[in-house]
């Protein structure tokens, strides 16, 4: 089982995220399930959710302790609360940042690093920093655990209140092609 | 908000939005709704449904929850096949037509997505409202999955609408972990959820009719002449209902797994219980991280099991105590309060069950998920490390699962 957490804030599109890419590993036939952390939800507020997937299927329906991957859609609410409260050893960081991987803080346990600059492409794409689609397409990059396809046909299949399916289609592509990858995992050997 | 694909035949969505597709489904003939969290976004979709021509309902937008259910009331003498939804409060501003629904023995069908109950302040999960509600006459069967929620709202309405029945079922849920839990879901077709409910039958016994005009609810009782044995043929009635509803919810699932391949447990599941030595036992979505937490203590060599309770209402007592019966101590982890016995409303029922059977078994309640909290597959391991440890009948003190700050 593969588990992972998303934060963001409220207004980006965290929840329903999670919500996507459990629908895009369930049309790759395997098992997926997504729960929003609870709160009182409004703009701006810190938001978490979590995503589990695995080959067979899932029963627990609890909260994520120990991720194996952290996606960050937002560049700064790392400062308001710990993201990488409980993370595993040779985990996962999918950030939007535009910040280079040196002026980045990285905890020792976070082997792989995905780099996303979503604010400015988001603000190109939609007038606004909803970034939720464009780290989608991060996650995809940097995890290689779903297909960019898979994503798409679950945009298509999904309602959007803020913004269009094209645009969210670019978005998601443009999250994917715009990723850098970091791999620190022969380092954490050594 | 769901990731649709109904030419596939699934769709990934949450609990709130498999209520109001079964609903949708179920051809229902009128709802009426107050938003509250957190079943609002159940009620959007309804709307939703309405305003898109996929639900052939009418749809009421009431000022409040005793308008919604005495919308209903109106409705279901009229002959229409009803629902709603509503959690915590909502439930609590809706209890003068509640406690008269069963009586009029309407089969409305309502979802509570269930929410712990006020004070202090609480929007989040808990069995504490529907609990509350427990002694009041309706039929009440608790989910564990989202899967679960679609096909149990379907079913509900073949439970309630069963002549011997005619009573109304509410569908739990639970708060948060399953109103926003999302996961793959089945859709049964259409046709099929035809051939399973039929048209609705709900007012040949009771009916607002210009062709067959009939007192309904009439004043009855006191201390003399007809009134006290009618009262009581009103009473018996409802308990003679919920007796048959036990047949009809095993029924109803039956069929419902004939049907569609989904048979789920209707009354209760026995999981790993076959050679169980000590159990667990659980209520709503807390199962599915519970039988995690079985499967690895099976895994280090304990002969532990589970029974899942899934009907609370009528209490399923044949059947618990066969279950339990032989296999050791048991725990009962209860995500409410029962504030009579200190202790969860699951576990008395249990021991009420139980009552007579020698030798007695060590028992042990648990209180823990309220208000929000997670019941994790952790504390699933140590409520069964504490269970495998106990050795006399009891009595004993709750333990308070989240007691730690």
């Amino acid at each position: 089982m593969y588990e992972m957490r998303l934060h963001g804030r409220g207004g980006q599109g965290t929840v329903l995220a999670a919500t996507i890419l459990a629908a895009a590993i369930v049309a790759e036939e395997k098992f997926a399930v997504a729960i929003p952390s609870f709160g009182f939800e409004r703009r701006g507020a810190p938001v978490a959710a979590y995503v589990r997937m695995d080959t067979r299927e899932i029963r627990r329906m609890t909260n994520i302790y120990r991720p194996d991957c952290i996606c960050c859609i937002d560049p700064t609410v790392s400062g308001s609360i710990d993201i990488f409260d409980g993370i595993r050893p040779g985990s996962t960081l999918v950030q939007a940042t535009g910040k280079t991987i040196d002026e980045l803080r990285r905890p020792q346990t976070v082997t792989t690093v995905g780099l996303c600059d979503a604010v400015p492409i988001a603000l190109a794409l939609f007038g606004r920093a909803i970034t939720n689609t464009i780290m989608l397409g991060a996650f995809a990059r940097t995890t290689g655990l779903v297909a960019l396809g898979s994503l798409e046909r679950a945009l298509e299949e999904s309602e959007f209140r803020d913004a269009g399916l094209e645009q969210n289609m670019r978005a998601l592509r443009r999250g994917y092609e715009e990723t850098v990858v970091h791999d620190f995992s022969s380092e954490a050997a050594a | 908000m769901s990731a649709a694909a109904p030419e596939r035949g699934f769709l990934v969505c949450d609990g709130n939005e498999a209520a109001a597709l079964a609903v949708a489904l179920a051809r229902v003939d009128m709802v009426a709704v107050y938003p509250i969290t957190p079943q609002s976004s159940l009620v959007e979709y309804l709307a939703k449904f309405v305003a898109d021509g996929r639900l052939q309902a009418e749809l009421v937008d009431a000022e409040g929850e005793h308008s919604v259910l005495s919308v209903l009331q109106g409705a279901a003498l009229a002959g229409a096949r009803t629902f709603t939804a509503t959690s915590g409060p909502g439930l609590a501003f809706m209890f003068e037509p509640y406690l008269r629904t069963p009586g009029m023995r309407l089969p409305i069908v309502m979802s509570i997505v269930t929410r712990d109950t006020l004070t202090p302040q609480s929007v989040w999960g808990g069995h504490q409202d529907a609990m509350s509600v427990r002694e009041t006459g309706w039929v009440q069967m608790y989910c564990e999955t989202v899967q679960e929620v679609l096909d149990t709202v379907i079913m509900a309405y073949r439970v309630a609408e069963r002549h011997d029945v005619m009573l109304p079922v509410n569908v739990c849920h639970d708060g948060n972990y399953l109103s926003y839990g999302t996961a793959r879901v089945e859709l049964p077709d259409q046709d099929v959820v035809d051939t399973f409910l039929g048209a609705p039958d709900v007012n040949w016994h009771a009916a607002l009719d210009p062709e067959r005009p009939m007192a309904v609810d009439p004043l009855t009782g006191g201390a003399g002449g007809a009134g006290p044995a009618l009262f009581v043929r009103y009473r018996r009635g409802q308990c003679a209902g919920m007796r048959h509803a036990l047949d009809a919810i095993r029924e109803a699932h039956e069929e419902w797994g004939r049907l569609t391949g989904r048979y789920h447990a209707p009354l209760i599941e026995r999981y790993r219980m076959d050679d169980a030595e000590y159990s667990i036992v659980t209520l709503g979505s807390m199962t599915g991280a519970a039988k995690d937490a079985v499967d690895g203590a099976r895994e280090r060599g304990r002969r532990v099991g589970l029974v899942k309770v899934k009907t609370f209402r009528p209490f399923p007592a044949v059947a618990v105590a066969e279950a339990l019966r032989g296999h050791g101590a048991f725990g009962v982890v209860d995500r409410s309060v029962d504030f009579a016995w200190s202790c969860g409303p699951l576990y008395r029922e249990v021991l009420t069950a139980l009552h007579g059977i020698t030798p007695a078994a060590p028992s042990q309640s648990f209180i823990g998920g309220l208000s929000g909290a997670d019941l994790t597959v952790e504390q699933f391991e140590s409520v069964i490390e504490t269970v495998r440890h106990l050795r006399d009948p009891g009595p004993r003190d709750t333990v308070w699962l989240n007691a730690q700050e």
